[in-house]
Formats: structure tokens, sequence, C-alpha cells
């Protein structure tokens, strides 16, 4: 197989780390609507910490495509 | 049928090329692009607050938005995160929500340039927020800094393997605290960008072959509206980001200021 070639598909296959993240961001979002739902009066005071729950979790989808990257232009 | 979509290349917007070349002592410190956009950012955000700090009892339009501001810094990070003690940071803080937020929104505007989309912008501030909690561990604790390392109340055989994990965690952050600035700008703005060229390409190919390919007009017109509801996510993008950098920022700096007894 010609290096570039495995490249593309390692590339690719990289990216799929972003699944994980999708179904983190999912649960994360859901719960917090729910939660938000039941109690109201208590979802502003949790909006800083979905934002943060939101960060850390992309960081994981980040690293994979970091490593697309990486696996593409090494 | 092929598309020729023409000459596509999305990570032509993201090349830094100098304006001023200026050269001193081997050192290469020309005004590239990235430069100027940092330099206009950094100017609007301070004609921002100058035209805002007015000190009247009832504020005008741009004293209300720069104290609206302040009260996000004051109140939701700085005050609800590391407490009294982390009014010392506030400036920086301050500083690094209202200069990221600028620069993001500023890369928005067509044919602008994104500064936060280089990984070396991030990575410096990044490089700037960890090393301040280097010094203030360093400084308050001295050596007792490594205690960050140790969970309180854990029993010697966990901590055996929870310091490891600890110490890893530690080492990540300024890398994760500079790809997610850089990596959500710079995704944000490929896909405008194929969007954006899909609205021509598409519409360029219905013209030019007639018959049924003239189905390919909605298909440039869903593209269109897509652009238009990219750039509302971008925006919204542009500001979330600014505040988790600054968010995270002060949770790193909380476990140092508030070391030994949690907060």
């Amino acid at each position: 197989m010609d290096i570039h070639v495995a490249k593309q598909i390692g590339a690719g296959l990289a990216m799929t780390g972003l699944i994980g993240a999708g179904i983190g961001l999912g649960v994360l979002f859901g719960n917090y609507l729910q939660a938000a739902m039941r109690n109201p009066s208590a979802a502003a005071g949790e909006r800083i910490w979905l934002f943060l729950g939101m960060a850390l979790t992309e960081t994981m989808g980040l690293f994979g495509f970091a490593m697309g990257l990486i696996i593409y232009y090494t | 049928m092929s598309l020729t979509l023409g000459a596509i290349n999305p990570m032509e917007q993201f090349l830094v090329h100098r304006l001023v070349p200026i050269e001193i002592g081997g050192v290469d410190l020309s005004i590239t692009n990235s430069v100027l956009f940092m330099a206009i950012a950094a100017s609007l955000v301070a004609l921002f607050f100058i035209g805002g700090a007015q000190n009247k009892i009832v504020p005008g339009r741009l004293q209300s938005a720069v104290e609206s501001f302040y009260d996000l810094v004051d109140g939701s990070m700085v005050g609800a995160m590391i407490g009294d003690k982390g009014r010392p940071f506030l400036p920086y803080i301050f500083t690094l929500f209202t200069f990221i937020a600028m620069m993001n929104v500023i890369g928005l505007l067509p044919s602008s340039f994104t500064a936060t989309s280089q990984l070396a912008v991030t990575a410096t501030l990044a490089a700037f927020s960890i090393g301040l909690v280097f010094i203030v561990g360093f400084g308050r604790h001295g050596l007792g800094f490594f205690k960050l390392f140790v969970p309180s109340g854990v029993h010697w055989t966990m901590a055996i393997f929870l310091v490891p994990i600890e110490i890893l965690s530690f080492s990540v952050r300024p890398f994760t605290l500079a790809l997610r600035l850089f990596g959500n700008m710079m995704a944000g703005h490929v896909m405008v960008y194929l969007f954006a060229s899909f609205v021509i390409g598409l519409g360029v190919f219905a013209a030019g072959h007639g018959g049924l390919s003239n189905l390919l007009y909605a298909g440039s017109a869903v593209s269109l509206a897509m652009v238009v509801a990219l750039f509302l996510l971008e925006l919204v993008v542009a500001f979330v980001q600014a505040f988790v950098f600054a968010a995270l920022s002060c949770i790193y700096l909380n476990e140092v200021v508030n070391l030994g007894h949690g907060h």
C-alpha cells in the first residue's frame, strides 16, 4: 500500500474518536435539560458547569482530531 | 458525472504571511496578518472599555455593556470558582476573556484572519495560564505545591495509583487548553468555508449543464441556509470558547490558591 494512502486511511480512522465526544455531549446536554425541566429555578446556577463539562468532553474528541492531523501531515 | 468545484482549499485562510518584514538580530519579528489582527482585537477591547468606563449612576448603553462583562467575569468565574482570595487574579482573567472573545469575533468577519486559529497563539495563552499556576503555587506554598498531586484523605496504598494519574492529568492541561481553542476555531472556519464553496460550486455546475442538474440549485440554496446557520453557531462558539478558556484558567488557579483546604 502506498504510504500516502495509508496516511489518509489512518487520519480518517483517527476521526472515529469524535464518536465518543458526540455521545458524551449528547449525554451531557440531555441530562442537563432533563434536570433543568424538573427544577427550572436551579438551572441558571448549573449552567457554568454545563459549559465546563462541554469543554472537557470536547477535548477528548479534539485529541482524536489532533492525532488525525499529526498522522496526515507527518 | 463528476462535480468540479474549482480550486477549493479550506486551509488557505489560515496561512500566515508577512506584511511588514522586520528582522532584529536574526530573529524574525515581522508584522504578519496574525499580529495585525491581534493588535486590532487588543485596540478594540481597549476602545470598548475606555468608552464604557464613565462611572455614571444611570449607565448608558456602552457602560452597561462593559458592566455586564465585568459582572460575568467577577460573579460567575473568579467569584464562584476561586472566592475572595481570587480577587488579585481578576484583571488577568478579565483580559484573557475579552481578548480571546474579541479575536474570535473579529475572525468571523469575511476576509479577516482568526488569530486564535493558530496553535502558536493559543499555546502562548495557555503557557501564560499554566505559568501563573506554577508561580502562584511555588511562590505561596514552596515545595508544598506537590501536595496538589496527592488527593487528601487517601490511604497510601491507593495513593500509589492515584499520584501518577494526577500528575498525568496535570501535565496534559496546557496541551488541552491550547488544543481546545485552536481546534474549535479551525474546525468551525473550515466548515463554513466548505459550505460556502458548495453554494457557488453547485450553482455554477447547474448553470453549466442544465437538464436534471437544475435540481442542484436546491442544494445550493440549502448550503446558503447552512452558511447562515453555521455563522450563528460560530458566533456562540466564539464566546463560549473564550468563556471556557478563562473559566478553566480560574479552576486551575483555584487549586493552587486554595491548596490544602479544598473549595
